[in-house]
């Protein structure tokens, strides 16, 4: 019984098939619109997740000037990091897997003929184990290298392709800014940023050398603490804040003059921001949805009338008013959740083509398209239920009757 | 036949509109129509005829008066009950055959048998006895549009009898077809009243037509003005 109604319903859609697809346009699109944001949103959060692990795992950062508060965003830096804040660090923090500093500037990086600008950063031996960051091919800095500042320099995947193609850098000489450095190796490559920021266009120096001979100054832009395995981020921050406090000799009564951020959180802060605008999404798709709905109940109410003679006949030779209503709720279901299955497509397509372009992961939710399959089924069973009633009310004379 | 006539009409109005714009389709009729008989109503437009017929057909219900089939009240029925009524006693054949388009004579025979919930196999058997017995062997699987009005009608005939209906209500079932193809159509409705002891109860406007019945019931303003037993015919 069921199934011959299927197979009747679906002739009927595809008889007025032109009509059943503009039909449906409301529901494809309201359903694309969600199973494309909801896609595209859980690529970027595991985007963003990805990129900040990328930093380095359990990783803490340390800057100079209070955390921005609200209502003052901008963050004052009354005094910078220095060395002796690196030292106490090293020296009195546990639980960590690497303490490292760092100083960053935009520099003009020459190679013979060609030039780059290019983030290069100044830091030491720690740097590499703090950030997760491998090196490919050559080596690292050593320890004499850091602490006397010599002209050697590792680069980025972006910096070798512009300046030796596929070729090896090993040993070449470049100037970066003023001072020219030899290179000793190459950094695995790690992609853009969820800032759509270049990371692998780096050229990394000893941090002294950086100083002296870069920046100008001795300042420390950034001390990145790793935690080990054992201790937790947050546990972490406190014993921190702690020794900075210490170190930099802020009364109690007075308030940081440094940040620490823990990265976990803001990966979690960046991933919820993301969930909150898939939710806003989400309620203008529903509203694409209920004027779906009422464009299925229009065509439905539309079927009716054409068949009015159809329902007589059957009516007549003994249909029961709840066959006529299955008949039309079917058609209805049918009808919607093929607008479904055709919006699904289409929201699986553009998310698609999203990851590709704005490379985040494509990661389609098997649980989301179920929702969407039967949201899409009950929109056909609520907004054709009344179509179908009023068909299976008619009194079979006067629908025989019906031209 | 003694006992209870099949369907019986005692002092039955049928009313339709209020105050002056009240018009009596059926002014306190009276029939009987016994089991098996076969009987031809005639009548000009407007005599009550068809409605007379839709409530023989358990499709509609009288305004006053007792209207019973098989001796039960079937004038007091809702439409659930009328609709039972007509899936297990009553075939339909109608003048414009009225079979379901871009669907196959086999499954426009099985359609009541669907909604009996007959299972496929079942029901495409039976279906297609049914045609057998109205002589279109062979033609199961065309659509009205292949088949000939003569033929789209024999169609109809197989779905009204196919769920072995206890009466046939025929609405004009020559309407549409010239003359051959009408005796032709006459002489099967004869046949299976003769053979299967069908009850058949025929409108028409044509003599010849109802001079296959074996009575012939006239009315004239809503009411029946003769109730006599037809000449031997065919």
């Amino acid at each position: 019984m069921l199934y011959e109604t299927i197979k009747l319903a679906l002739g009927s859609v595809r008889r007025n098939a032109l009509r059943s697809v503009l039909t449906l346009l409301g529901i494809v699109i309201g359903v694309a619109a969600v199973i494309a944001m909801i896609t595209i949103g859980s690529g970027t959060t595991e985007k963003v997740k990805s990129d900040i692990s990328k930093l380095g795992s359990n990783l803490l950062v340390v800057r100079a000037g209070r955390p921005p508060q609200p209502g003052s965003p901008q963050s004052q830096v009354t005094r910078e990091l220095g060395a002796r804040d690196v030292e106490a660090l090293a020296l009195h923090l546990e639980g960590t897997r690497a303490v490292s500093a760092a100083s960053q500037k935009q520099v003009r990086v020459v190679y013979g003929t060609e030039s780059l600008s290019v983030g290069v950063t100044g830091t030491d031996t720690s740097y590499f184990d703090a950030r997760d960051w491998k090196v490919v091919s050559g080596r690292a800095f050593s320890e004499s290298e850091v602490r006397s500042g010599t002209g050697v320099c590792l680069v980025g995947e972006t910096v070798r392709q512009q300046f030796f193609g596929a070729g090896d850098p090993d040993g070449a000489t470049i100037r970066v800014g003023k001072m020219s450095c030899r290179v000793v190796g190459l950094l695995e490559p790690k992609g853009f940023s969820g800032f759509g920021q270049d990371q692998d266009n780096v050229v990394l120096v000893p941090l002294a050398a950086f100083q002296r001979r870069i920046a100008g100054n001795r300042d420390i832009d950034t001390i990145y603490v790793a935690a080990d395995d054992a201790t937790p981020t947050s546990v972490l921050q406190e014993r921190m804040e702690d020794i900075l406090r210490d170190v930099r000799r802020i009364s109690p009564d007075r308030e940081d003059d440094f940040s620490v951020r823990d990265m976990t959180q803001v990966a979690d802060a960046m991933a919820s921001a993301t969930s909150v605008m898939t939710g806003m999404l989400g309620a203008v798709a529903a509203v694409s949805l209920l004027v779906g709905g009422i464009g299925i109940m229009n065509i439905m109410l539309v079927s009716v009338t054409e068949r009015t003679r159809e329902i007589g006949i059957r009516l007549a030779i003994g249909a029961h008013e709840r066959h006529i209503l299955v008949q039309f709720l079917v058609e209805a279901t049918v009808l919607s959740l093929f607008g479904g299955l055709i919006g699904i497509a289409l929201g699986l397509s553009l998310a698609g083509l999203a990851s590709l372009t704005l490379s985040i992961p494509f990661s389609p939710s098997l649980s989301v398209i179920a929702l969407a399959v039967g949201f899409s089924a009950l929109i056909g069973m609520v907004f054709g239920f009344f179509p179908a009633l009023r068909g299976a009310r008619l009194d079979p004379i006067v629908a025989l009757r019906h031209e | 036949m003694s006992g209870v006539p099949l369907i019986e009409f005692r002092d039955v109005w049928k009313t339709y509109g209020r105050g002056e714009a009240e018009v009596h389709a059926l002014a306190g009729v009276d029939l009987a129509i016994e089991a098996g008989d076969f009987v031809a109503i005639m009548g000009p437009s407007g005599s009550g005829k068809s409605t007379a017929m839709n409530i023989i057909g358990c499709l509609d219900t009288p305004t006053s008066g007792r209207f019973s089939f098989q001796g039960v009240d079937a004038g007091r029925l809702d439409r659930a009950s009328r609709a039972t009524l007509r899936n297990l006693y009553i075939g339909f054949v109608f003048q414009g055959y009225n079979l379901l388009a871009r669907t196959t004579a086999a499954e426009n025979v099985e359609l009541p048998l669907v909604y009996r919930g007959v299972g496929g196999s079942e029901r495409r058997r039976r279906a297609l006895e049914a045609l057998e017995l109205v002589g279109l062997t062979g033609r199961e699987d065309h659509t009205p549009a292949e088949l000939s009005g003569g033929q789209q009608q024999r169609v109809a005939i197989a779905r009204a009898i196919v769920t072995r209906p206890m009466l046939l209500v025929a609405d004009e079932p020559t309407g549409n077809l010239d003359s051959a193809r009408s005796h032709e159509i006459m002489e099967l409705l004869s046949g299976l009243n003769r053979d299967t002891g069908l009850t058949v109860a025929m409108v028409t406007h044509e003599a010849d037509i109802a001079g296959y019945a074996r009575r012939t019931l006239r009315f004239v303003d809503g009411h029946v003005e003769d109730d006599g037993l037809a000449e031997e015919a065919a």
